[in-house]
């Protein structure tokens, strides 16, 4: 699939307590994150795209194969829609071993050859279980094999609907990685739902945000997260996600992260040298200088421009956007202090980023 | 236990028999229909479904001869179709018999159903599995206890039947006279030595041929976990 | 004057025999009717409770069902049956008053359709032979059943008619299938087709009482009753002239 393929996503469904109003133009690869808090529709979204539910009018088509247009009469059943779909619960048929829950997909979707068992079941780790019932496995691994049975219908797009919601935060860990190879090795586009921030720093590269029904941003991962104008449900937490590579071991157990227009120290690293990491600074770890401060603890001091400011909903509170280059950060700060630096959209400043959170 | 005896023995096996699989074809369509249509019909077609378990089973007897016999709707149908009528006929037996049975197999195939749910169903529509498949690969399967119990009780129940069969079958050896009805005329005719004899071993058979299924059944519950 | 009956087993066995029958009054009498006098036992019983000021608690059912519950030990006091071999039994086991046994109908056979025409005036019908079905109350345990068989046999037809007979466990089923169509003429008792000095719609014949043994229908005053007034009061009632008239004008002999 081209990079130049888009997906397109119009939906309208009404409900007595609720309305889901969407039209997304999404990128035809790469992970995109519906995020929004529950209740905001991200799951009824996916399921429209699935055909699951039926948005009367709505549109759903993937570069030029339209799925759904309902102003022509178009609407695939999901059984005829070349999909993966995750449950936030596994969903293992529970009458049926692990691999006989893996070929049931593979079997009706045309068992494609380019993808065999054997090694989607290497990639996510699930060889040895293949003649277990799902009832004998941990939640974990019931996920991996949803995630393996989706995968092996050959879909041209993956709909993943909170894959790790119902696990605990070890098992979570167990499976992240496994999903970032799905990201590095998949060539088609995915659609991830989920409220948990951190998921999505670390696996997105495109964000819509959810909110009520209605799409309140959507655009690559890292240009949105910096935005300054979201509404205050989203500012709460604001943050960016800085993609970087490992440059360098240094002494004193210290390794450094290049990213463009910058470079941060963080606590030595094991991966190898050149390995992409994410890594997502909070706002609120971040404070402002006129002058480069003389002595400081703090680590990683970089200059900056300002680049807007904005007001955020707790009263003397303000968020500032900053550029380094090509990579914007964010910075939480009073408004007093503001004030008192004489703070306007492009004045160089110095950044100190108390924290750094590595997404790995 | 003489000749009369075991033809009835023999009648009313074949009899259940036919009527269980015959209620398994009919009433899975029934159930699945009523565990997951949101029509106003559910309510009637399932009240429906359940009246043999209010009428009292002389008078469905009665209002069955009454509908397949010459005058009725049901039994100028059957002529009309070169069937003939249905009283008096081991086949009229079995359509008595299926129309009285069908709650006791088409209630724990239903209920298995909607115990079932939404999501797998769902799950094998994302995986490419068309309703008609996802239905046997499925529903069928994970519906399994309930089939097991729906045809145990729709056996038993057919084994056990009396005042429908009295009334439709007019008794007759070897064709409509069932093991119930000769234990009735043994009774009645204070043979009661003969009637011990057949209704110990109806006992003892249904109880065997019960806790068999029963054992089968704890076992499939068993592997499933 | 209601005395509480203390007898539990007794009581409960009553309730279970006929629904409210948890007490028992002075003056009631219990009496177990055959299934085909329930018309003319009413007639007769609500005649003798405005005569006597007895009351009659009626039961009705299959002889041979009475017989077991007889058997073991229900509370009834009189008992009409539909035969007189199961009267007889229960004299034979020293479970009625003593002589107390005697006939107060005797039932009459008719072939009957409910079709007009199919049924001649001689019974020739059962020579043709032209039908698929001919009911018959079972012989095994049925009197009338077992008059039915005597006189095809006499009409020599009972082996070349046993293949279209279907049987009804008693006279009333057996009515029930002439009258629902389903079998096109059968065997049954005059009285259920004689209403008002007439035959019910429909043909038939009335069976020659010299092809089959007298269906006699014995009535006993049972042990429990021996010394109850109420009891005796009924048993003689019934061989009153009133109650004769009652009983004939239902189609039975006497």
């Amino acid at each position: 699939m081209s990079t130049d393929t888009f997906l397109h996503a119009r939906f309208r469904i009404e409900r007595r307590d609720f309305c889901l109003d969407v039209d997304l133009t999404l990128p035809g690869r790469g992970i995109t994150a519906l995020f929004g808090h529950s209740g905001s529709g991200k799951t009824t979204c996916l399921r429209a795209m699935a055909g699951l539910e039926h948005a009367p009018g709505g549109r759903f088509a993937l570069g030029d194969e339209v799925w759904q247009d309902d102003a022509r009469g178009v609407f695939l059943p999901t059984h005829r829609r070349p999909l993966g779909y995750v449950f936030q619960e596994a969903s293992l048929f529970p009458h049926l071993s692990v691999r006989r829950n893996m070929e049931f997909g593979q079997k009706r979707g045309g068992g494609s050859a380019s993808v065999s068992l054997a090694t989607v079941a290497e990639l996510l780790g699930i060889a040895h279980l293949l003649d277990r019932r799902p009832a004998s496995l941990s939640g974990g691994e019931r996920q991996r094999v949803a995630i393996a049975r989706a995968l092996l219908t050959a879909p041209r797009l993956l709909l993943m609907d909170e894959p790790l919601a119902a696990l605990d935060l070890k098992r979570k860990q167990e499976i992240l990685p496994y999903l970032e190879r799905l990201h590095d090795e998949l060539s088609i586009p995915v659609i991830y739902v989920s409220h948990a921030p951190d998921e999505v720093a670390r696996l997105a590269d495109h964000l819509v945000l959810l909110d009520n029904g209605r799409v309140v941003a959507s655009g690559p991962l890292m240009e949105t997260l910096a935005r300054t104008d979201l509404p205050p449900a989203f500012t709460d937490d604001a943050g960016v996600v800085l993609e970087t590579t490992l440059a360098r071991h240094e002494a004193d157990h210290l390794s450094r992260l290049e990213f463009p227009g910058g470079a941060i120290l963080v606590s030595q690293r094991p991966e190898a040298l050149g390995s992409r990491l994410r890594c997502r600074i909070h706002a609120r770890d971040v404070s402002l200088t006129r002058h480069r401060p003389l002595s400081s603890s703090i680590l990683n001091i970089l200059p900056a421009t300002v680049a807007a400011i904005a007001a955020t909903d707790t009263p003397g509170q303000v968020l500032v956007q900053l550029r380094m280059g090509e990579t914007a950060l964010l910075a939480r700060i009073t408004e007093r202090s503001r004030r008192e630096l004489l703070l306007e959209p492009g004045q160089p400043v110095w950044v100190q980023i108390k924290a750094v959170a590595l997404l790995a | 236990m003489d000749m009369a005896d075991l033809g009835a023995v023999w009648l009313t096996l074949k009899l259940a028999s036919v009527v269980t699989v015959l209620l398994l074809l009919i009433g899975t369509p029934i159930a699945w229909w009523l565990a997951r249509t949101r029509s106003r019909l559910k309510g009637v077609i399932g009240a429906v479904v359940a009246l043999p378990l209010v009428l009292p089973p002389t008078v469905l007897g009665f209002y069955l001869l009454l509908v397949l016999g010459p005058q009725g709707w049901g039994g100028q149908l059957t002529e009309a179709l070169g069937l003939g009528l249905l009283p008096f006929t081991f086949p009229g037996l079995v359509v008595a018999s299926v129309f009285y049975s069908m709650p006791f197999v088409v209630q724990p195939i239903q209920n298995a159903f909607e115990a079932i749910g939404e999501r797998p169903l769902e799950v094998a529509a994302t995986l490419r599995a068309s309703p008609w498949s996802a239905f046997w690969s499925v529903a069928v399967p994970l519906a399994r206890p309930g089939f097991l119990s729906g045809a145990i009780l729709g056996f038993a129940h057919t084994v056990g039947e009396f005042g429908v069969v009295l009334m439709i079958g007019g008794n007759i050896p070897d064709k409509t006279r069932v093991i119930s009805v000769q234990i009735y005329d043994h009774v009645e005719a204070l043979e009661y030595a003969q009637a011990h004899w057949l209704a110990g071993g109806m006992l003892v058979f249904s109880f065997v041929v019960l806790l068999a299924l029963y054992s089968l059944k704890q076992r499939g519950k068993g592997e499933a976990r | 004057m209601i005395r509480k009956n203390f007898r539990l087993p007794v009581a409960l066995f009553a309730l279970l025999c006929s629904a409210g029958l948890s007490h028992v009054k002075a003056d009631e009498v219990q009496v177990a009717v055959a299934a085909n006098f329930t018309a003319p036992m009413r007639k007769i019983a609500a005649e003798f409770e405005k005569d006597t000021g007895h009351k009659p608690v009626l039961s009705f059912g299959a002889t041979g069902k009475f017989y077991a519950q007889i058997t073991n030990g229900a509370p009834f006091e009189v008992f009409l049956a539909a035969d007189d071999e199961t009267p007889a039994r229960l004299e034979k086991e020293l479970l009625i008053a003593p002589h107390s046994r005697f006939t107060y109908a005797i039932g009459k056979l008719v072939l009957w359709s409910a079709k007009d025409g199919v049924v001649d005036g001689n019974g020739e019908v059962l020579k043709k032979g032209a039908f698929k079905h001919l009911a018959l109350a079972n012989p095994k345990i049925a009197s009338y059943g077992t008059a039915a068989v005597e006189a095809m046999s006499k009409l020599g037809v009972l082996e070349s008619l046993r293949p279209c007979f279907v049987q009804g466990d008693n006279i009333t089923q057996t009515y029930q299938f002439i009258a629902t169509g389903n079998a096109e003429l059968g065997f049954v008792a005059l009285s259920q087709v004689y209403k008002d000095g007439k035959l019910a719609p429909g043909s038939a014949w009335m069976v020659p009482s010299l092809l089959y043994t007298p269906i006699r229908q014995d009535a006993v005053l049972l042990a429990k009753g021996r010394n109850k007034p109420a009891a005796t009061a009924l048993a003689d009632y019934l061989k009153s002239d009133k109650a004769k008239a009652i009983i004939k004008s239902y189609g039975y002999d006497l």
